[in-house]
């Protein structure tokens, strides 16, 4: 830029001031009037944000295309801690979008559309991507991806949370979570977004108070507001934001007061190919039904709390009476919950329910190969073991397989490599077996390595660790309820390598 | 700048309509131009009935129209040009509609900066609703019209739900205050003050979002903390999940800026240290020799012990924050505690396991022992994701020692034969990690390498090759017979790198396999060309360094091989070999550098060093999204390091507030109490409500209940500055066993009569300038007259004063007019005319493009009265047609309601006596002897706001003049037999005397 003022065209009188001229009009002030949008050529015009986004005034400019000239991240001062969240189906398309801000382009999402078309599986994506003006945080659940943008330091995990929170409150809603569902309801979605984020942060996540300010659909509910054109906002305030007990709503009314409780339990192991363990442990959760009236106080023991190694609590149990006594102490939410997590202690024995007698041989010609697969119960305490399933990841050479199973079905999907053999209830005396031959691909070299083998099962009225729930009593209400306990073991992650 | 390019690619979206619809269609108010530029059309033949739904009457189909709105927008379509026909309807009266608009608004206001002003004065007035929710929300949707002109009533309403009695709006309050300073940062220093008055908030409800605003507006005000951190400490465990995430990671850093560092280097700690202060003289005087024994700070200890409940939160973020606070805060011999659970959160999401892993990953570098008992919980699975796999080896890496090894490895052969290649290869690395790591095993791992050579799969194979060249460079001497092997490989291997490294070690190592390496040269110049650049580079390489220790076997085959890269297509290999044929063949021109060839090319290496990739990642935080991905995020906050001396210990201490002990096993869910049982509030009700219904407490309790109520009450009387009362809330979570003291909340009830105590952010600036205008504590609902439909030909007028300060200009009063349109004809062109006294200064409203029938628009205007109450005459015009309309001012709507102290009250009157002050004595009615009604009726009567009052019986209200900005103080004194004396001091004498009269009217009025 020249020193002194230059007439730039020959042909105009404006005169392009230099650097002095500037600068005395930046220091005084003078000159130079500040307007949103100046006409810097003929049909040319400099503008900032606002006029930018104000579309009639831009219509009446004649303006036809906008460059975004500015630099740096957009304001330079984000506060919030989830800007943006998309909702993005398995083949890719963004159905639904919510921004608690400014909107951010969809376009943001192709950084993370390419990763996912880069990844084999969806459970391969990346969950933190960073763009260059954002940071993508996304969860996989329920075949759908929650993406969520960020454009500031946050806690990967809160974000991660969140997300799992709201795939919940979905399903907890309208019974599951899936594209159609959303789609179905968007604006009941929109409206629970709404609530549940404030700024990028999270106002009210707990169902309890969700549900008192957006009453769930039903099917009666709808059939009635559509008769009287009433909605399903409540017009009543949410009381449980306002006590100290933010997850109970107030004046719970039931005639059959209940409570149950399922203790359930999960085996995850990896049993290697000989059959002794590598690594067990029992995972447990206590699920929680609560049908009572009013405020009840309620304490839960265990005959033998000792066994808990590692416990996690639902936001209503006392911590402190935990610690000193070993009794669940707590003013239950309305419905259902989950009450506790917890791990039984690793250096305990885990029994383990069932065995797998197993062999797979590959020709070493390259053409077929065997699979012989036997299952029978091992340390069940007396308890039958049901619902048996095996999942065996096949080689990829693995072209089909020609077996034969004395007891349920067996399912191969030529896709995804993955022989699936339903057993159902397991008979000690005849033990179920499936053997027969595999084909692989021709010319296909000797797979080099065996397929691992996952198993499902389910064991009712039992509790595998031997967990056992003492007693239940309530306080702060003078009714009797109806008190009932449940135990399920199954299978978790439940391995075994061939 | 990216809501612009968002718009483009919106336009992008319709881009494609055709226009030739669009032309016809160009009828929405807001763009009058008819050009139809395809840009920034819509698609408006959907679009079209929404718009008529909208202005219909019925609300179902208002509630059908926004229905499909909201769906548009969820879809990412563009429905801006319905702006106009969804403001209309922000006013109505169905919350679910309401609440549409509302989602609407939020999301276009910021396109539609001057219609979205239409909808302002309905949050005003919604911000005085008595029901809480309805406050709370306006405030939410205000403070979220991202309309830059409204930023000080966003501040003002901001600063008024801080005191709002319901913790609730307060909390929304705090939220606000970050939207607010996106908005605009210049407002910093007065939301700091909102911040330092929040920041004292006892509720747990308001605590983790007003740090969530404290961390975002001005974290560096770390001395806003010193009197709350205590306060923090003890709330923790009762805040809700998301709130503790907030504020245990603000606590680490203001930890990291006041406390010494517990961590010390022999590593031993002395957890009873504070035992040294009772301890005998002889052992004091031993310890000032030595090193001074470390003291952890009891504030220190108090973070620590009040965060490990946490560890057993459900929610996984909590759990994190509380283990990265242990890391970072705890002594070293405390922070294993945090293991269990880390190891727990492994059982969740598979998105949560990658986080927690990356995070145990950085730790377990430093702190081998940690996760070594839970090693199995690191074993990978066949269904595990590959990052997950990939995390998971690269932890059992860090553990493995000299005891484990075996085990790892044992782990590790079982991963090799995985079906997932990738993974495969990352366990191969892994081996090669453990084997110069660990170097008991180095050449057990090396053998178990080199069977892997003979692996079918090639990447498998491949990678062997790279990691044995590393291992080999370390300790090449012993293992010239896997050289062998491997040059033999290479006739089979086809992975490029794998070739490469293969070439480089014989070149290295050539003097080892003097027979080998120029038989294998030998074949490389035959495939040469059809070589990866990569082999390429390597075969140029072994031939050079062959030359200089073989040449009389590799002479020919070199200058071949040179030959060949002098007129590769690849630039490096050509500028490679002409520098290697320098280097290496002498000639007058090679100046001094090929004497020092051979030093140059076969100068002993270092090996290697194969290390984690999670080395250096503490230097981050831990669980920050900077941690995760490795760089510093936007927005990350550093961890000072510990101070060498501790700052000052005692700016944390508060005035000791004497706790209420109950018995723990007394109380059950809550008590509640608001302070003013006159209040009849309906927070009041609920309290009560609520104390009816935890029905199982007995007699007992509901005596001491009734105990507990009176000290409030009595103090009461007190000086309004020291009106913070307690009271006792007993929550679910501090509920604790015996010998535990109980959680006692201190409730600042200052702040719990919302529009009648207000407090005094600004009381100290007050007493010098007067500036500090509050909103208004009535809103009289009645509207006047302005134009009646017979005379307005159809067009109706109404006008009432919102009591706000004006937008536009300080000095006017803000008037809002309703017009409607009653005729059946459109009506075009609605606007302000000529006006009289000629001076009279209006702010008019934009002009009204056009009013379909029976529709009706709100709209603002400020007049400036010039503090008179002579009527604004102007003339409401409309394309045909031009009324004369006035709008007279009652004297009480000429002033701006002030909070001012008691004692800045009385400065102020002393300052106008005599004639400047007038009074009167009358009898009021017996119901206007209380203060609420009373208060409320003066009110009503102007705008002016209540000054706290020590006496029952003396009210005090303060406000001041619209225009000129006088100060004008009312005092009513109740005395016996219903008589009161009204006084009143202002400058403006002549207002002052009608506004006596007014009240004497209004308050002797039954």
């Amino acid at each position: 830029m020249s020193h002194e003022a230059v007439r730039v065209d020959p042909d105009m009188e404006y005169l392009t001031p230099g650097v002095v001229d500037l600068e005395q009009m930046f220091w005084t002030g003078l000159g130079a009037t500040y307007t949103h949008c100046n006409q810097v050529w003929p049909n040319l015009y400099i503008g900032d944000k606002k006029t930018a986004l104000e579309k009639p005034g831009l219509v009446e400019m004649g303006v036809t295309h906008i460059i975004n000239a500015a630099e740096g991240t957009w304001n330079n001062v984000s506060t919030e801690m989830i800007h943006s969240l998309f909702l993005v189906n398995p083949s890719g398309d963004i159905f639904l979008e919510k921004h608690w801000k400014s909107v951010v382009s969809r376009s943001v999402c192709d950084y993370f559309l390419e990763a996912r078309e880069k990844a084999l599986d969806p459970e391969d994506v990346p969950p933190v991507i960073s763009t260059p003006h954002h940071y993508l945080i996304s969860i996989y659940r329920d075949k759908l991806f929650f993406l969520s943008v960020i454009q500031t330091e946050v806690p990967p995990l809160f974000v991660i949370e969140f997300l799992h929170r709201v795939a919940e409150m979905i399903q907890d809603y309208f019974g599951e979570c899936s594209e159609t569902v959303i789609k179905d309801n968007v604006v009941m979605v929109y409206e629970l977004l709404e609530e549940m984020l404030d700024n990028g942060f999270p106002l009210a996540t707990e169902s309890n108070v969700l549900k008192e300010m957006i009453r769930p659909p039903t099917i009666l509910r709808s059939v009635v507001n559509t008769l009287t054109g009433s909605s399903n906002v409540g017009d009543k305030l949410p009381t449980g934001q306002l006590s100290t007990i933010p997850w109970r709503r107030a004046g719970v009314k039931y005639t059959n007061n209940e409570a149950y409780f399922d203790v359930v339990e999960e085996i995850d192991a990896i049993l290697d190919r000989t059959g002794t363990t590598v690594f067990a442990e029992i995972q447990g959760v206590v699920e929680a039904c609560v049908k009572l009236s009013g405020m009840p106080d309620l304490t839960l023991s265990f005959m033998n709390p000792r066994l808990l190694d590692d416990v996690s609590f639902h936001p209503c149990v006392r911590y402190k009476r935990w610690e000193s006594e070993r009794v669940l102490s707590f003013i239950p939410p309305d419905g259902n919950f989950t009450l506790m997590t917890y791990h039984v202690n690793a250096q305990n024995l885990v029994a383990i329910p069932v065995y797998v007698k197993h062999s797979i041989n590959f020709f070493e010609s390259g053409s077929g190969g065997r699979l012989d697969l036997t299952v029978g119960p091992k340390q069940t305490m007396g308890k039958t073991v049901e619902g048996v399933l095996v999942t065996v990841h096949m080689p990829k050479t693995v072209l089909s397989v020609s077996l034969n199973a004395t007891q349920g079905s067996y399912t191969y999907d030529n896709a995804t490599k993955v022989l699936v053999w339903d057993i159902g209830k397991l008979n000690p005396q005849k033990l179920p077996n499936l053997r027969g031959s595999l084909s692989l691909q021709t010319g296909a070299p000797k797979p080099e390595e065996n397929p691992s083998l996952n198993i499902d099962l389910k064991i009712q009225q039992l509790a595998i660790s031997g967990l056992k729930v003492n007693r239940l009593d309530m306080f702060g209400e003078k009714y009797k309820p109806f008190k009932g306990v449940k135990y399920i073991t199954k299978a978790g992650k439940f391995q075994v390598r061939m | 700048m990216l809501s612009m390019s968002t718009n483009n690619s919106s336009y992008n979206d319709q881009g494609g309509a055709d226009s030739a619809v669009e032309i016809g269609q160009e009828t929405t108010p807001t763009s009058n131009s008819g050009a139809g530029f395809g840009l920034f059309s819509t698609d408006f033949k959907k679009n079209d009935d929404l718009k008529e739904m909208l202005e219909n009457n019925k609300e179902s189909l208002k509630l059908e129209a926004m229905k499909r709105i909201v769906g548009l927008i969820a879809k990412g379509k563009n429905a801006s040009e319905l702006f106009p026909a969804v403001v209309k309807n922000v006013a109505s009266k169905n919350i679910e509609l309401k609440k549409l608009v509302y989602v609407y608004l939020v999301r276009y206001a910021e396109e539609q900066q001057d219609l979205a002003l239409l909808s302002i004065s309905t949050f005003q007035r919604a911000l005085k609703d008595p029901n809480q929710l309805i406050r709370a929300s306006a405030l939410r949707v205000l403070s979220s019209i991202r309309v830059p002109i409204i930023i000080p009533i966003m501040m003002l309403a901001i600063k008024e739900a801080a005191s709002d009695m319901s913790p609730y709006v307060r909390k929304t309050s705090a939220h606000a205050i970050q939207k607010l300073y996106s908005l605009d940062p210049d407002q910093k220093e007065h939301l700091i003050e909102v911040i330092e008055k929040l920041l004292k908030d006892k509720s747990t409800l308001v605590a983790g979002s007003v740090v969530m605003a404290f961390e975002e507006v001005c974290p560096e005000r770390i001395d806003l903390i010193h009197k709350n951190y205590r306060k923090l400490c003890n709330l923790l465990v009762d805040v809700e999940e998301w709130g503790q995430v907030v504020i245990i990671s603000m606590l680490t850093r203001y930890a990291r800026t006041q406390f010494t560092s517990p961590w010390r280097e022999d590593g031993v700690f002395d957890e009873n240290s504070e035992r040294a202060f009772y301890e005998s003289d002889e052992e004091k005087t031993r310890d000032d020799t030595e090193i001074k024994p470390y003291t952890m700070d009891p504030d220190h200890r108090l973070l620590l012990r009040n965060t490990k409940p946490l560890l057993q939160s459900r929610n996984t973020a909590v759990v994190m924050s509380v283990a990265q606070l242990y890391w970072h805060l705890a002594p070293r011999n405390e922070v294993s505690i945090v293991t269990k659970s880390l190891v727990r959160l492994l059982r969740s999401h598979r998105e949560v396991q990658y986080i927690v892993l990356q995070n145990i990953a950085t730790m377990s570098i430093q702190r081998k022992g940690m996760f070594e008992p839970y090693m199995k919980s690191f074993y990978v699975r066949s269904t595990d994701a590959t990052h997950i796999k990939s995390l998971k080896l690269e932890i059992l890496t860090n553990l493995a020692n000299e005891a484990n090894i075996s085990t790892i490895l044992r782990e590790f052969q079982t991963y090799v034969k995985s079906q997932d290649k990738q993974f495969a290869a990352g366990t191969i690395q892994a081996i090669g990690r453990c084997a110069t790591n660990i170097s008991e095993v180095t050449d057990t791992c090396l053998n178990g390498l080199v069977l892997l050579l003979s692996n079918r799969d090639e990447t498998v194979v491949a990678e062997s090759v790279v990691v044995i060249k590393k291992l080999l460079q370390a300790q090449p001497s012993q293992h010239s017979d896997i050289i062998k092997h491997m040059a033999k490989l290479l006739d089979n291997i086809t992975v490029s790198m794998a070739r490469a490294s293969i070439l480089w070690l014989i070149g290295e190592y050539c003097e080892r396999v003097p027979k080998i390496a120029p038989d294998v040269l030998r074949k490389m110049a035959k495939s040469f060309t059809s070589e990866e650049d990569i082999v390429k580079l390597q075969t140029v390489n072994l031939a050079a360094k062959l030359y200089l220790t073989n040449s009389k076997q590799t002479k020919l085959l070199t200058q071949y091989i040179l030959n060949l890269g002098k007129y590769d297509q690849n630039y490096d290999i050509r500028d490679r070999t002409r520098f290697i044929r320098q280097l290496i063949v002498p000639n007058e021109k090679s100046g001094a550098l090929s004497k020092y060839a051979r030093r140059i090319l076969l100068a002993p290496k270092p090996a290697p060093v194969l290390e984690s990739a999670y080395k250096d990642r503490d230097r981050y935080q831990l669980g920050t999204l900077s941690h995760t991905i490795n760089t510093k995020a936007s927005g990350y906050l550093e961890l000072s390091d510990w101070p060498a001396v501790a700052p000052d210990q005692s700016v944390r201490n508060v005035e000791v507030i004497e706790p209420v002990r109950i018995h723990p096993s007394i109380c059950t869910a809550l008590f509640h109490f608001c302070p003013d049982s006159s209040q009849s509030s309906e927070e009041s009700e609920k309290s009560s409500s609520q104390s009816e219904k935890s029905s199982s407490e007995s007699d007992i309790e509901q005596k001491k209940k009734k105990k507990m109520k009176k000290p409030p009450q009595k103090k009461n009387v007190k000086p309004p500055n020291k009106d913070r009362y307690q009271s006792v809330m007993c929550k679910p979570n501090s509920w604790v066993g015996p010998g535990f003291g109980a959680c006692v909340c201190v409730c600042d009830f200052s702040s719990c009569r919302m529009n009648l105590l207000r407090p005094h952010l600004f009381s100290r600036r007050l007493s010098v300038v007067i500036s500090c205008v509050s909103g208004p504590a009535f809103v009289p609902e009645k509207s006047h007259n302005l134009l009646h439909r017979m005379t307005g030909k159809g067009l109706a007028a109404q006008y009432q004063f919102t009591r706000q300060p004006c937008l536009y200009q300080p000095n006017m009063v803000s008037v809002q007019i309703s017009l409607t349109n009653t005729s059946d004809h459109r009506l075009e062109q609605i606007h302000i005319g000529e006006r009289s006294p000629a001076g009279l200064k209006i702010h008019c409203f934009n002009t009204i493009e056009f009013l379909e029938p029976d529709a009706s628009v709100t709209v603002s205007m400020g007049i400036d009265f010039n503090d008179s109450t002579q009527a604004a005459n102007f003339q409401l015009c409309t394309k045909e047609d031009q009324f004369s309309v006035s709008i007279q001012p009652a004297v009480g709507d000429l002033f701006l309601a002030v909070t001012m102290t008691e004692q800045d009250f009385r400065k102020e009157q002393g300052k106008l006596q005599g004639m400047n002050e007038c009074s009167a004595t009358i009898t009021v009615t017996a119901e206007n002897t209380s203060s609420q009604p009373l208060n409320r009726r003066v009110a009503a009567m102007a705008n002016v706001g209540v000054v706290p009052s020590g006496q029952d019986n003396v009210h005090r209200f303060a406000g001041k003049t619209a225009c000129s900005g006088a100060v004008l103080l009312v005092t009513v004194e109740l005395r016996e037999s219903s008589a009161a004396v009204i006084t009143i001091n202002t400058e403006k004498s002549v207002m002052g005397s009608m506004l006596l009269r007014d009240l004497k009217k209004s308050l002797a009025q039954a």
